[in-house]
C-alpha cells in the first residue's frame, strides 16, 4: 500500500538506528503518547533496534483505555434498555465496567452493534425511527470532528432519535500533567501524528518552551518512529527543546481548520477524568449547550450509581508511562485479553495488548 | 482509534459541504468516504482517512522527504568515515 509499504523498509530502518547510535552519548527516556505507536514499536520491535540508552515509555494514548468506570457503567446502564440500539467502535465491548462489560449486554439480548463510523450509527437512526440510536463517542482530538459531524447532521436533518455519550479527551493537558507530575522521568516526546494532523501543533510549543522537552509529531510506520526518535534524540543532545514535524505528508502547523471548526461547533473543552490517572482540568470535551437534546447521559439518567471495583490493575502506572505490561504480576497470568483486568489488555492501542500479542507472556528482551 | 489510513480519491460525490463525500481505494478495497474536512482534496490525491472522513490530504512532496532525510543520515555517516 503506497504511503505505508515504503515506510517500512527495513534496510532504511536500520540505518536509522544507526544513526540514532551514533549522535547519542548518554541514557534518555523518550514517551510515545500515541497507542498507534505504542502497538507499532512494540510490533516491529522498534525498541529493540534502539541504543540500549534509549527508553522508549508508553503513554496514555489509548482513548478507550482512559474512559471511566462511571461512563462505562452508564454505557451499559443505557445498551440494557428496550427499544434502544447500542453503537460503539469494537474496542469498547469487552472494556470491564464495575460488574461486567458491554459484550454481556449483547449476550443478555440487548442490542449493541460495531461501527465503523458515527456516521453508521447516524444512518442506521434514520432507518430505525421507532428506536433509540446512542452512539460511544470515544476518542482523542482525531476522532472528535467526526463524532461532531454526526451530532451537527443528526440536527440538521432532524433526526431527533439519536444522542452520543460523550467521552472525548484531549491530549496537550494529559501531557501537560505527565510532565508535571514528581515523579516524571520524561525528556521528550513523539506526539500523536493524527491528533496533530486535525490540530495541528502549536498548542505543543508553550509545552516545549514551559517544561524544556523537545515535541516531535511523529507518524505511525516504523520508519516514521525511528525518524521521529531520531530527531528527538538530537535535540537532546544538542538541549534544544523545540517542537519539530517529522509527520509533514499529513501534519500542517495550524493542522485542518474545517475539522476544527465543525469541533468548535459541538463541543466545549471540560474536565474530565481519566481512568486509573485522576482529574486533568480541561482534558475533555461536553457538547455545547444548543446541542446538550444530543447527550445521552440526560436523555438516559443513569440509574445505578458506581462501585469502584477492586482490582489489581496498575493501568495508570502503565498509562503514565511509570511502569511497563510486564511489570504487573497479573500480565498474561490473571489478565488476558479474554479476560482482562483493565482496559489497557483489551483495545487495540492497550499497551499490554501490545506486549501480550507481539511479545507472548514473557518480559521483552534488549538486543 | 487514532488509526488512519491513506486512501487514493477515486471519485466525488455531488453533494457539497458538510455531506461532500467520495469513493476511496484502499489498495484495492473501495469505501465510501466524507471528504467535508478536506476540501481542497481531487480525484487523484491520497488522503488519511479515520473513521469513515478524511481528515488530511497526503503531500506526495513531504512524503518523500522523509526518504531523503534518511539519505543525508547516511552521507553524513560516510563523511565522518572518511574523515577517520
Amino acid at each position: 500500500m503506497r504511503f505505508v509499504d515504503e515506510y517500512r523498509d527495513p534496510d532504511a530502518a536500520a540505518e536509522v538506528a544507526t544513526a540514532i547510535g551514533r549522535i547519542t552519548t548518554r541514557p534518555w527516556t523518550i514517551m510515545e503518547v500515541c497507542g498507534g505507536q505504542t502497538h507499532a514499536i512494540v510490533r516491529f520491535g522498534i525498541d529493540q533496534l534502539l541504543p540500549k540508552e534509549i527508553t522508549l515509555v508508553h503513554g496514555p494514548g489509548c482513548p478507550v483505555c482512559v474512559t471511566p468506570v462511571a461512563l462505562i457503567d452508564a454505557a451499559i446502564d443505557i445498551a440494557s434498555r428496550e427499544n434502544v440500539v447500542f453503537c460503539s467502535f469494537g474496542d469498547m465491548l469487552r472494556v470491564p465496567g464495575s460488574s461486567r462489560d458491554l459484550l454481556a449486554v449483547k449476550a443478555l439480548g440487548g442490542d449493541v452493534r460495531i461501527v465503523y463510523s458515527p456516521l453508521d450509527a447516524l444512518a442506521l437512526a434514520r432507518r430505525q425511527p421507532a428506536n433509540q440510536v446512542v452512539f460511544f463517542a470515544v476518542g482523542f482530538e482525531t476522532t472528535a470532528p467526526a463524532n461532531a459531524m454526526a451530532v451537527y447532521r443528526a440536527k440538521r436533518e432532524g433526526v431527533d432519535n439519536f444522542s452520543i455519550v460523550v467521552a472525548h479527551v484531549l491530549v496537550p493537558p494529559a501531557m501537560a500533567s505527565i510532565l508535571a507530575s514528581p515523579g516524571n522521568r520524561v525528556q521528550g516526546f513523539l506526539a500523536a501524528g493524527h491528533v496533530c494532523a486535525v490540530m495541528g501543533y502549536t498548542e505543543y510549543e508553550p509545552l516545549a518552551r514551559r517544561f524544556g522537552v523537545p515535541i516531535v509529531v511523529t507518524g505511525f510506520e516504523p520508519l516514521d518512529v525511528l525518524q521521529g526518535v531520531y530527531l528527538c534524540v538530537k535535540q537532546l543532545e544538542e538541549g534544544r527543546a523545540e517542537v519539530e514535524n517529522q509527520y509533514a505528508r499529513a501534519v500542517r502547523r495550524e493542522g485542518n481548520v474545517q475539522a476544527q471548526a465543525m469541533v468548535q461547533e459541538i463541543f466545549e473543552v471540560a474536565g474530565r477524568t481519566w481512568r486509573g490517572i485522576g482529574d486533568i482540568p480541561g482534558s475533555g470535551l461536553a457538547l455545547r449547550e444548543r446541542y446538550a437534546s444530543y447527550d445521552a447521559l440526560q436523555r438516559f439518567p443513569f440509574r445505578e450509581p458506581t462501585l469502584s471495583p477492586e482490582t489489581e490493575c496498575i493501568a495508570g502506572e502503565i498509562l503514565l508511562g511509570g511502569k511497563t505490561p510486564t511489570d504487573c504480576p497479573a500480565f498474561g497470568a490473571r489478565c488476558t485479553p479474554e479476560r482482562p483486568l483493565g482496559a489497557p489488555m483489551v483495545s487495540s492501542e492497550g499497551a499490554c495488548a501490545a506486549y501480550y500479542r507481539y511479545r507472548g507472556r514473557s518480559a521483552p528482551t534488549r538486543v | 482509534m487514532c488509526l488512519g489510513i491513506p486512501g487514493r480519491i477515486l471519485e466525488i460525490g455531488q453533494a457539497e459541504g458538510v455531506a461532500r463525500s467520495g469513493r476511496v481505494d484502499f489498495n484495492g478495497i473501495v469505501k465510501d468516504v466524507s471528504l467535508a474536512f478536506v476540501p481542497d482534496a481531487g480525484v487523484g490525491d491520497y488522503v488519511v482517512v479515520h473513521v469513515g472522513f478524511a481528515i488530511a490530504r497526503v503531500d506526495e512532496a513531504e512524503a518523500s522527504r522523509v526518504f531523503r532525510y534518511i539519505d543525508e543520515i547516511g552521507e553524513l555517516k560516510e563523511l565522518e568515515d572518511e574523515g577517520r
